[in-house]
C-alpha cells in the first residue's frame, strides 16, 4: 500500500533510483502483500510492482515468475521485509534528520554474516536487520540454492551454522521447518534452512557453512532418503 | 565438482583460448534436465546447450506429478525458466527420443548427450488378476489428475464403489490417498486438471486403505506429507495400536534414520488419538501394515475387480544390512473393493541402442558415465555418454535430489574433459543445434521452442483466472501443439 501512495504522489522517482542502486546485484519483484491468505494458502501476490531500467517503477497484474531481463532491477522480498526495507529506504529520503546520523543508524542495522562454501572459500557480508540467510546469499551472489524461494517446501537453502552459541540463539525451528530439514543433504545438529534464519543483532558474526552435499551423495552406501 | 579452484582457472583458461563450442543435448527436461543444463551452462562458458522434451511442455513431474495442492513445490520452475534467457540456451518440445530423433543421431550431432528422460512406466506386481479393470497404476491417476495428454482418456471410475486401496505407503500414495478423500471444494483453486475435478464431485468414494507389506517403522511417507493427512477435515485417520510394536530390529533402524523416527512418532500419534475427536466425519482412512497383495478378485462382473486377497507378513533382517524385509506367513485375508491403486514405484523405459539393466530399471552408469557392458568387468565407457536423475538413480528421492544428481553428472562431465577421456570425440566439428534444426526439418516436425511454450503458459494462466485459478491445463495434445504453434 505504500508503495502505491508512493507512486501516486510522484515521490517514486528518487525511491525509485536508491532502490535501483541497492539492487543491482539483487533479483526479485517488489509484493504487494495485500492479503494474508490467498489461493495458494500461503501468500498471495495480488500486485507487483518492478523497476524497468527504461520505464521506471511500474505495476502490473500477477504474473508468477516474471522473468528477469537485463535492464531491469526487482527486488525479492515478502511483506514483512517489504516493510523493513520501505523503513530504511523512507528514513534515506523523506526522513527529517540529517543524512550522516541516518548513516549511522543504517550502519549499525547491519550484522556481518560469513559464508563458507563447501571448498571452504569464505566471503563475509553484511545483512540488513529482518534479511533472511538465503536473501542475504542471493544479494550477494552466493551460490545458496532457493528452489521454491522461501515458501519452506523444499531443503535446497540449507546452511550449517558453525558457532554452536550462535545456533542457541536461533528460534527453534517449527514442525514445518523440521519437515523440510529431514530431507536435507548433509544433515547436522546445527543445520537450519537459510530461508529461516532472519538476521537480527545478536546474530552478528555468525558464520555459516554450505554442505558438502557431494560428498555425501551416492557414496559408501548411502541412499537417498524415500520421496 | 571435485576440481581445486587452480585447476578451474587453468581449464578456463585452455577452452577459453579455443572458442570452439561444445555442443550439449540434454534428453528430458524435467527437474534432473534442468539442473543438469544449469550447471553445465553455468560451469562451461563454450557449453551450447538443448534440452529435447517429448512434451510440447516443460519441467517433467513438477507439472505432471507434484499435487495440484502442492504449488509451492512449483515454484522451482522459475527459476527454470531463468534459463531460457541464456543466449546459448534452447529448448526443443515435441521432440522424442527414438521416434523424432534416434540415440545415434543424437550421438553424431552433439559431442555430449545427457540421457535425462526419467521413468515413464511402472513396476508390475506379477500377481493373478493385475489385468482388471478398477487397478491402475499410480502413475496413471496422478498424470490424469494433472492434466498429462497421456492420460486424458485413462479415466478411473469414481462413481461405482466406496472403497479404494492404494497398494504402497509413500508420499505418492499418500498424494492419491488425499486427493481421493479431500473435499472437492478445496481442489478447486488449485491448477487440478478440470476433467478430474468434475469426476472427484460425483465421487463416491468414502473409504481409502493404504497397504503397506512392512511395518509403521518401515514406511516411506515422510512427515509433511503425513501431517497434511492428518489435518483433512472430514476425514478419520486408523492405524491399529498392535502395528505399532517394534522389535530390537526396528528400534536400530529408528536409530539411525531422523525421518523415520519422526514419521514413526505422528504414525503413534494417530493411534492413541480418540475417534470421537472428530465431530462428522464422512471418510475414512486406514493404514494398513504388514500386507502384501496375493491376487485381484472379480465378483459378478467377470472384468472389474472388487476384492483384493493379502497375505499377512512379517519382517525378518536382509543379511547384515540392518534392512528388514517382508516374508509371507501363508495367512490371508480379503478386502471388498472396487478401486485399486498401485503406487508401488515408477520403472524407466529402455531405448534402442542403450544399454539398459532391466531388473534395476536404470541405465548401467558409474556416476553417471553410461556404461557399455551392463556394469559388469572390464567396464567401457561409452564415451560422451551420460545419464542423469530418475534413469540414473532410480525413481526415488525429492525434487532436490535431482540438483545433487546433476552436480555428480555435470561433475563426471568435466572431469572427462579435463582429462582428455573425450578425445579424440571432443575435437570433432559438430553441427549441435543446426544439426537437430536440420533433422526435424527433414521429419517436417514442428518442434516447441521455449517462447511458444510461454504461449500456452499464458493461456493456461489467463484461463485460469476466470476461474480463481493459478492455471486451467490445457490438457490435450491437439490443443497443446495449436497454440504453441500460433
Amino acid at each position: 500500500m505504500e508503495l502505491k501512495r508512493m507512486m501516486e504522489k510522484g515521490l517514486l522517482s528518487s525511491f525509485s533510483r536508491s532502490l535501483h542502486m541497492l539492487s543491482k546485484n539483487i533479483q526479485g519483484s517488489l509484493n504487494l502483500h495485500l492479503q494474508p491468505l490467498g489461493i495458494f494458502g500461503r501468500r498471495e501476490y495480488l500486485s507487483k510492482a518492478y523497476f524497468d531500467g527504461d520505464k521506471g517503477w511500474t505495476s502490473s497484474g500477477s504474473i508468477q515468475g516474471a522473468a528477469l531481463k537485463s535492464g531491469k532491477a526487482e527486488l525479492q522480498t515478502t511483506g514483512q521485509r517489504f516493510s523493513m526495507l520501505m523503513e530504511s529506504l523512507k528514513r534515506r529520503h523523506f526522513s527529517t534528520t540529517g543524512n550522516g546520523a541516518d548513516d549511522q543508524k543504517n550502519e549499525k542495522e547491519k550484522i556481518s554474516v560469513t559464508f563458507v562454501d563447501k571448498d571452504g572459500n569464505e566471503k563475509e557480508i553484511k545483512v540488513p536487520i529482518g534479511m533472511s540467510m538465503l536473501e542475504a546469499a542471493h544479494e550477494n551472489d552466493i551460490d545458496l540454492e532457493g528452489a521454491c524461494e522461501g515458501s519452506l517446501a523444499c531443503s535446497t537453502c540449507h546452511v550449517i551454522v558453525m558457532d554452536v552459541d550462535h545456533y542457541n540463539k536461533l528460534e527453534d525451528p517449527t514442525d514445518e521447518e523440521n519437515d523440510m530439514l529431514d530431507l536435507a543433504f548433509g544433515l547436522t545438529e546445527t543445520s537450519r534452512l537459510g530461508c529461516q534464519v532472519i538476521a537480527k543483532p545478536e546474530l552478528d558474526g555468525i558464520r555459516l557453512a554450505l554442505p558438502a552435499a557431494t560428498r555425501n551423495f551416492a557414496v559408501d552406501g548411502y541412499v537417498p532418503k524415500p520421496h | 565438482m571435485a576440481l581445486s579452484s587452480l585447476q578451474k582457472w587453468f581449464f578456463r583458461g585452455i577452452c577459453s583460448a579455443s572458442s570452439k563450442p561444445l555442443h550439449v543435448c540434454v534428453v528430458g527436461g524435467g527437474p534432473a534436465g534442468f539442473y543438469t543444463a544449469e550447471k553445465m551452462l553455468k560451469a562451461h562458458k563454450e557449453v551450447q546447450l538443448d534440452i529435447i522434451d517429448r512434451l510440447p511442455t516443460p519441467f517433467g513431474l513438477v507439472r505432471s506429478g507434484v499435487a495440484p495442492d502442492h504449488p509451492e513445490t512449483k515454484i522451482v520452475v522459475n527459476q527454470f525458466s531463468r534459463l531460457a534467457e541464456n543466449e546459448r540456451f534452447s529448448f526443443f518440445g515435441n521432440v522424442s527420443l527414438g521416434t523424432s530423433v534416434s540415440l545415434s543421431e543424437l550421438c553424431d550431432i552433439y559431442h555430449v548427450v545427457v540421457l535425462a528422460y526419467g521413468a515413464e512406466s511402472d513396476r508390475i506386481l506379477g500377481i493373478p488378476g493385475e489385468d482388471l479393470n478398477g487397478i491402475h497404476s499410480a502413475r496413471e491417476f496422478v498424470w490424469w489428475y494433472n492434466g498429462h495428454p497421456d492420460c486424458k482418456c485413462v479415466a478411473p471410475e469414481l462413481k461405482t464403489t466406496d472403497t479404494a486401496v492404494v497398494l504402497g505407503q509413500g508420499n505418492v500414495a499418500l498424494d492419491i490417498a488425499r486427493i481421493l478423500l479431500q473435499d472437492p471444494a478445496e481442489l478447486e483453486r488449485t491448477d487440478i486438471a478440470e476433467h478430474a475435478l468434475a469426476s472427484l464431485r460425483e465421487s463416491s468414494i468414502r473409504k481409502v486403505y493404504l497397504v503397506g507389506r512392512r511395518g509403521p517403522v518401515q514406511a516411506a511417507c515422510t512427515a509433511k506429507e503425513l501431517r497434511e493427512i492428518l489435518s483433512l477435515k472430514h476425514v478419520q485417520v486408523h492405524i491399529q495400536e498392535a502395528d505399532l510394536v517394534k522389535s530390537p530390529l526396528d528400534e536400530e533402524e529408528l536409530k539411525r534414520s531422523r525421518i523415520q523416527r519422526r514419521v514413526y512418532d505422528l504414525l503413534s500419534k494417530i493411534a492413541s488419538s480418540q475417534p470421537s475427536d472428530h465431530v462428522s466425519c464422512e471418510r475414512d482412512l486406514h493404514f494398513v501394515f504388514f500386507r502384501r497383495p496375493a491376487s485381484f478378485l472379480p465378483c459378478n462382473d467377470a472384468n472389474k475387480v472388487c476384492r483384493v486377497r493379502l497375505e499377512k507378513t512379517f519382517l525378518k533382517e536382509n543379511g547384515a544390512t540392518g534392512r528388514q524385509s517382508a516374508v509371507g506367513s501363508g495367512e490371508f485375508e480379503e478386502l471388498e473393493c472396487g478401486l485399486v491403486f498401485k503406487s508401488i514405484g515408477y520403472k524407466s523405459l529402455p531405448v534402442d541402442g542403450l544399454p539398459f539393466n532391466d531388473q534395476k530399471g536404470i541405465v548401467p552408469n558409474d556416476r553417471g558415465r553410461v556404461l557399455s557392458n551392463a556394469g559388469k568387468e572390464p567396464s567401457n565407457f561409452v564415451p560422451g555418454l551420460y545419464v542423469v536423475g530418475w534413469l540414473k538413480r532410480g525413481p526415488t528421492g525429492i525434487i532436490a535430489t535431482n540438483l545433487y544428481c546433476a552436480e555428480e553428472t555435470v561433475g563426471s562431465i568435466t572431469e572427462d574433459l579435463q582429462q582428455g577421456a573425450l578425445h579424440p570425440h571432443i575435437s570433432l566439428d559438430k553441427p549441435g543445434r543446426d544439426g537437430l534444426l536440420h533433422i526435424l526439418q527433414d521429419k517436417n516436425i514442428r518442434f516447441v521452442s521455449f517462447k511458444d511454450w510461454e504461449k500456452i503458459n499464458t493461456k493456461e494462466i489467463n484461463d485460469g483466472k476466470l476461474k480463481s485459478k493459478p492455471r486451467e491445463k490445457i490438457t490435450s495434445w491437439e490443443e497443446l501443439q495449436e497454440i504453441a504453434t500460433q
